[in-house]
């Protein structure tokens, strides 16, 4: 069998040396799902952020004459919600509010669960059992019912939503850079910089973080999709978001009621969750596979 | 689980000693012991007059720039993510050193172990060869001008004809800045080259020491004399006529009692497993811990 070797593959190994980063970079450029997903996200984040640029309507604002009105109504191109509401503006304000709740927690993990992830990672002994014996109490529960409990006694709003989501994936990233830690500590380079008289700090700046840094952002990307779902589940149960502000979660719980009067309007935030969530899922997938670079 | 159990020895100055035994009998726990990077149950490291296992954190710091550690596996002991510029440069920067110095002075250790800093001191690990990594982790090693390098294995990860460089490399360098070495290994024919004294190790026992020469041409322990005969030799008349030794080392977590090489010695006796025989002289530098030669 012929072995072929395009040559763009030739490049990575002939060109000028490229940093860990500008590899997974190089990669993913050329993942045709990655793009795809990450124009799709592009254009969600963009529309959510431009909101009260595109919006045609505003989004609180109803009308009692128009109520679900169908796809497609003059001056309404997604329809009206059951008090009225222009739906294209309310779903691109909702946006908004679902990428907030969905992103922030999971950005928050990211950092606090590094930090203590790498420095019950590195400390070992009794720290370590401290550290990771307290998130698994956290890890115990079932992660929609932990966030159900803690946003049920905390009352209803936008962050008490932020702080049951950050508690409920803090213990997730956690794990896995305490489990990357432990994996990093016993090769040998941080032997030979234990050796050569450096203290903890350069050691876990430049040697655990670095290597550390990879598996945790491709996990904490997984857990976008999932943050989303779940933010817009609180909203959905009257425990995020409060009316009359539109959020996606929200939004499908106050339509569901219409689903029998108009099918098509009242699916339209479960599409938009879907369309969100999948996007996010497949780019996690992506830069995972771009990630695996050999060391 | 006793690792290194009563190993005592010193090195002199300049001196390269050797340190040979089977996988699993210590070697590398001693390494670390040496300096320092694992804390001895029991016993005591002088280094030039000073008790290394009593340094203050601060003084530690300074004992280590005098001593340092290649490692034996050339991927796992370089960071994957720092460049060979950093890798080198990294200890003197944690000395203090400011980083355009210290950038120079990785810059001429990579050209002196042979690696042209231009071309090589941009490079990730991964585009290096294991050849080429071992080089940068003897630059690395040497950065901080270590008075006494202890080398865990160097070689062992390497081709016959790289290992043969590196060697080579090695000698040179300790010729040129008048390095004192720890040569760690299992394979006799590498000891034999570099070594000026020779530490047999079995299970966490020292079981013969003497110079390079006098080990290879008379070996006396059992044991020394069965690593022998398993080296090849390329001349058939150096050949050793003894059984080869069978079987894996017992578990060092329930060593056995006495000799720990009675369960594969060929010339075991009763005795054997009374007391832990002691290092008995043969020569001036020839010691050996067997019942044979009482």
């Amino acid at each position: 069998m012929a072995i072929n070797v395009a040559p763009a593959d030739v490049q990575l190994v002939v060109g000028a040396p490229m940093g860990y980063w500008r590899t997974v970079a190089w990669r993913l450029r050329r993942d045709p799902t990655t793009i795809g997903a990450g124009l799709v996200l592009l254009a969600i984040v963009l529309s959510a952020v431009l909101a009260p640029v595109l919006a045609p309507h505003d989004p609180t604002a109803g009308s009692i004459r128009l109520r679900l009105a169908p796809i497609g109504a003059p001056d309404h191109p997604l329809g009206t919600d059951e008090q009225g509401r222009d739906m294209l503006s309310r779903l691109l304000y909702g946006g908004r509010m679902t990428l907030l709740a969905g992103l922030t927690p999971v950005l928050v993990a990211f950092v606090l669960g590094t930090v203590m992830g790498i420095a019950a990672g590195y400390a070992g002994g009794f720290p370590n059992t401290l550290i990771m014996r307290t998130m698994d109490i956290f890890y115990a529960f079932p992660s929609v019912l932990l966030a159900i409990a803690i946003s049920g006694s905390l009352g209803p709003g936008l962050w008490n939503t932020l702080i049951s989501l950050s508690v409920v994936f803090v213990p997730r990233v956690v794990r896995v850079a305490e489990s990357a830690t432990v994996q990093v500590k016993s090769l040998e380079f941080v032997a030979a910089a234990r050796a050569s008289g450096s203290g903890v700090w350069p050691i876990m700046r430049h040697h655990l973080l670095p290597n550390v840094l990879g598996p945790v952002l491709v996990f904490s990307s997984t857990q976008v999709s999932l943050s989303i779902i779940l933010a817009a589940g609180l909203s959905f149960l009257g425990l995020g978001v409060t009316p009359p502000a539109a959020e996606w979660g929200l939004m499908l719980n106050t339509l569901r009621g219409s689903i029998y009067v108009n099918a098509w309007v009242p699916a339209l935030p479960g599409v938009a969750i879907f369309l969100t969530s999948m996007a996010f899922n497949l780019l996690s997938d992506g830069l995972r596979d771009a990630m695996e670079v050999r060391v | 689980m006793r690792a290194v159990d009563d190993v005592s020895f010193t090195v002199e100055p300049q001196e390269t000693l050797g340190i040979v035994g089977e996988s699993g009998c210590g070697k590398s726990t001693l390494a670390r012991l040496i300096l320092r990077l694992l804390e001895p149950d029991a016993g005591s490291v002088t280094f030039l007059g000073e008790d290394v296992g009593s340094a203050s954190r601060r003084r530690l710091k300074r004992l280590r720039r005098d001593m340092q550690l290649v490692f034996q596996d050339p991927h796992a002991s370089l960071n994957p993510r720092m460049t060979i510029d950093d890798a080198v440069a990294f200890s003197l920067l944690v000395h203090g050193t400011p980083r355009r110095e210290a950038r120079a002075r990785a810059g001429r250790l990579l050209e002196r172990v042979g690696l042209d800093p231009r071309l090589y001191g941009p490079r990730y690990p991964h585009e290096l060869s294991g050849g080429q990594r071992q080089r940068v982790n003897i630059a690395r090693a040497l950065v901080l001008d270590p008075k006494l390098l202890v080398l865990d294995e160097p070689v062992s990860a390497l081709d016959k004809s790289v290992q043969a460089q590196v060697l080579n490399l090695l000698q040179d360098l300790k010729a040129e800045l008048k390095l004192t070495y720890v040569f760690i290994s299992h394979d006799l024919n590498v000891i034999e080259y570099i070594a000026d004294r020779v530490l047999v190790m079995y299970l966490g026992h020292v079981v013969e020491t003497g110079s390079a020469i006098a080990l290879a041409d008379a070996p006396k322990h059992p044991y020394t004399r069965a690593l022998f005969a398993s080296a090849p030799s390329m001349d058939p008349s150096q050949r050793l006529v003894e059984p080869p030794i069978s079987g894996d080392p017992p578990s060092p977590v329930n060593p056995p009692s006495g000799c720990r090489f009675r369960t594969r010695c060929a010339h075991v006796m009763p005795r054997c497993a009374d007391a832990v025989p002691p290092l008995i002289p043969l020569a001036a530098d020839h010691h050996v811990a067997c019942y044979l030669y009482s």
